[in-house]
């Protein structure tokens, strides 16, 4: 399903990414970076009213020819942005939000770990194993 | 270098050592010796030579050492009757060294013959299973209940000696426990030996005559002996050294069901050992350790942060950021395999999953003979719902015994919910709980289950319901606009001025023309009914001039006079008795009827009131055609001022 996971900090710098289709990683990269941009964007055009009333599933970022990238915030201003394939077209919002929702609770369980310091690279094993089973589904 | 034969009684064959199996054997035995409750070998073999009563090893622990190192049955019969021990009937230092030579001649593939063990041979490599070796290890320690302060922090795996620094501190304070230990001298550097040696390794620590003897033979040597020695071993001795350490004398339970390679499970020792633990990070052995206290205990034991990071979260299973007994128990565990070489495993071992631990250690842990055969009487019954029912015949039962209650009866929980589905994360934190508490843990809130706050919420609202709208008071209905009280009230003095305020206006419903009719035929038998002679009056005075037109004011007079009051505008009296009527007799029953009655009486003076008005015009142009029709008729006698 998703071709790259990518978990950002508030600070805009990476605590997770990784793509599924290991050559060409770095054009990914470069998605999930340009795609911050557009979080901002949508976080700011909705931020007006109350913080909490947001809606975290922030919906399609942006298309390109291949790829559709997903976005979701929270309220901490962690962001999870997804490419999945364009091909994909079975793909339903509904399913992205579970996957959202799916990351949101794994990250969660990571966050609850007292040995997890926030701002370090996520390397929790069981974080790995849920984006895996998030992204094994493309091949 | 080689010594002479260790411990060899003149009878036995002249048998060589090397530094490696020295150790090995001398480990073993002590051991083995250890086991049977008696001293180890007090000292040298010269002076087991000497000393006849002296070092001997239990069968029972040798027979499972021997059993351990996988030779079929025959053959270990075979060696002990070589070794000698069926001779002498017990199994001295010499018989014990010369069975664990034929052993590894057997284990290397030579034929169990005396002439075997004059060879080089490798180690005998036993595949001790941890119960056994916890079981051997405890008696020792509870024999001997020295107070060998091997500090927690243990190393890392490759650090062994530090350890062995540690103890030959020991061993070197204490040479007085010894007192048939020569001097040692060289230093007893030999705990760096294969697992099985680990037993042995604090055993010896502690029990210095049995280590005085070896140090004088043993130098520093790390023979890298396969560690098949039971995985489980390294655990034990870890725990063990940690449980003396905090001179923890128990009794040593008959635990020794023996699983195979099976380095995840938690021994009674151990397990007794981590509860402590836990009480010392938190009193109350029911509820939980909260992350960051956790984080601090569990950084002393010097593993990495990440490798730290991985075992909580294998061990968290509920992922809530603390840890409960059994999840503390697994942590600890983990940590303590991990420290002694383990491999972390990919996911939590079933034997330490919180709800495997509830269940597997049901006995008490404290020593309560009474509460260990209740706990046993209790019948197995894996239903929860027979909990409730044990619970209050633990409260009963154990009200004395606060301590031992907790644990009997969380342990009675434990073996009821050992078939209980693995999503209770609340049972965990009944492991030591009393019955009592046990019901507030269940009920107690965890961070991910929703369910139960949202149930406790509705059941409060279902408890308050919201009030009932207040039940509208007797006055008129909708349709009436007559307020009724005020209408009685002032009915017996019946005066024309009318100072009875204005009702309100009603929409009439029905059409005019009906209900004029209707009215009319209402309006009969409800004056039939009215006492006052206005209403008797009414349809004559229907005939009353209409010059005057019907105002309301004058109407609203009318309506309070029962009695005959003239020169009303007959639809008022009308409306006014005619209402009265029909609130007076039946005001609540009749409600809906009244409505419609003052309804139709209200459409009945409106009625009345065009028809006065268009009965006056009438007259007037009528008049009006008097005069023209006179004018017309005589055409000439018109008055000017004709309009």
């Amino acid at each position: 399903m998703a071709v790259c996971v990518a978990v950002i900090a508030k600070e805009n710098y990476p605590l997770y990414i990784r793509s599924i289709p290991t050559e060409n990683e770095l054009k990914f990269h470069y998605m999930v970076h340009t795609s911050l941009d557009v979080v901002d964007e949508k976080i700011s055009a909705m931020g007006k009213a109350l913080v909490d009333q947001r809606e975290l599933y922030l919906g399609l970022l942006y298309p390109t020819e291949d790829y559709k990238v997903y976005g979701y915030v929270t309220n901490s201003k962690v962001k999870f942005v997804m490419v999945v394939d364009s091909s994909n077209t079975a793909l339903r919002d509904n399913e992205i939000r579970s996957m959202f929702r799916k990351l949101h609770n794994s990250y969660t369980d990571v966050m609850c770990n007292p040995f997890y310091n926030p701002g370090d690279r996520i390397q929790s094993r069981a974080f790995d194993g849920m984006v895996t089973s998030m992204m094994i589904q493309v091949c | 270098m080689e010594a002479a034969a260790g411990g060899l009684c003149g009878s036995g064959p002249p048998l060589l050592l090397s530094e490696g199996e020295q150790q090995c054997y001398s480990e073993l035995f002590a051991r083995c010796a250890g086991a049977s409750g008696g001293g180890p070998g007090p000292g040298p073999p010269e002076a087991a030579r000497a000393a006849p009563g002296a070092a001997t090893a239990a069968a029972g622990p040798v027979a499972d050492l021997f059993r351990a190192s996988q030779l079929p049955a025959e053959t270990l019969h075979q060696i002990t009757e070589l070794c000698g021990a069926k001779r002498v009937g017990y199994f001295g230092p010499t018989q014990f060294y010369v069975a664990l030579k034929l052993i590894a001649a057997a284990q290397s593939g030579l034929p169990v013959r005396i002439e075997s063990i004059k060879c080089e041979l490798p180690l005998p490599r036993f595949m001790m299973s941890k119960t056994d070796a916890e079981i051997r290890f405890g008696n020792t320690a509870e024999l001997h209940g020295t107070k060998v302060q091997i500090p927690y922090l243990i190393t890392e795996k490759n650090t062994f000696k530090r350890i062995d620094d540690e103890d030959k501190q020991q061993e070197t304070q204490s040479p007085s426990m010894s007192p048939l230990a020569s001097p040692p001298s060289s230093p007893p550097h030999y705990q760096r030996v294969p697992l099985s040696h680990g037993y042995s390794k604090l055993r010896s620590s502690t029990e210095q005559m049995h280590s005085a003897p070896y140090e004088a033979r043993q130098p520093l040597v790390q023979p890298e002996g396969p560690s098949t020695g039971g995985p489980g071993a390294k655990p034990p001795r870890h725990q063990a050294s940690l449980i003396r350490s905090f001179s923890v004398e128990r009794e040593l339970q008959d635990n020794s069901t023996s699983y195979p390679d099976e380095p995840w499970r938690i021994t009674e020792e151990q397990r007794e050992y981590y509860v402590n633990q836990f009480r010392s990070l938190q009193p109350d052995p029911s509820s939980f350790i909260s992350g960051s206290v956790a984080k601090n205990f569990f950084t002393k034991s010097k593993l990495s942060i990440p490798e730290l990071s991985y075992i909580w979260e294998l061990s968290d299973a509920d992922c809530d950021g603390a840890l409960t007994l059994p999840e503390f128990c697994a942590a600890f565990h983990l940590i303590v395999a991990r420290k002694n070489g383990y491999p972390l495993p990919e996911g939590l071992p079933p034997t330490l999953q919180p709800e495997y631990l509830q269940a597997a250690f049901p006995k008490p842990k404290w020593e309560c003979a009474l509460f260990d055969s209740y706990s046993e009487s209790i019948p197995a019954n894996q239903q929860p719902r027979d909990l409730n029912r044990m619970e209050k015949l633990s409260i009963k039962d154990m009200a004395d015994f606060p301590v031992p209650t907790q644990d009997v009866t969380g342990d009675d929980k434990q073996a009821l919910k050992s078939a209980t589905d693995e999503a209770l994360p609340k049972d965990m934190s009944e492991d030591s709980a009393t019955p009592k508490d046990s019901n507030s843990l269940k009920a107690r809130p965890r961070s991910r289950s929703y369910s139960s706050t949202s149930i406790e919420e509705a059941m409060k609202r279902g408890e308050d319901p919201p009030t009932p709208p207040p039940r509208p008071q007797k006055t008129h209905s909708r349709a009436s606009s007559l307020d009724l009280n005020k209408v009685f009230q002032p009915s017996v003095p019946a005066s024309k001025s009318g100072l009875l305020p204005p009702p309100p206006a009603l929409p009439p419903r029905p059409c005019p023309s009906q209900s004029e009719q209707a009215s009319e035929a209402e309006v009969h038998p409800q004056l039939n009914r009215a006492p006052s002679q206005a209403a008797e009056s009414s349809p004559t005075k229907k005939e009353i001039p209409y010059s005057q037109p019907p105002s309301k004011p004058i109407r609203r007079k009318f309506r309070p006079e029962n009695q005959a009051t003239e020169n009303q505008e007959p639809s008022t009296t009308v409306g006014g008795p005619a209402s009265v009527a029909t609130v007076k007799p039946h005001p609540a029953v009749q409600k809906q009827s009244s409505k419609q009655k003052k309804a139709i009486q209200t459409a009945i003076r409106k009625n009345k009131e065009a028809n006065a008005v268009l009965a006056r015009l009438n007259s007037e142009l009528q008049q009006q055609l008097k005069v023209l029709g006179v004018e017309l008729s005589t055409p000439f006698q018109s008055s000017p001022d004709i309009p």
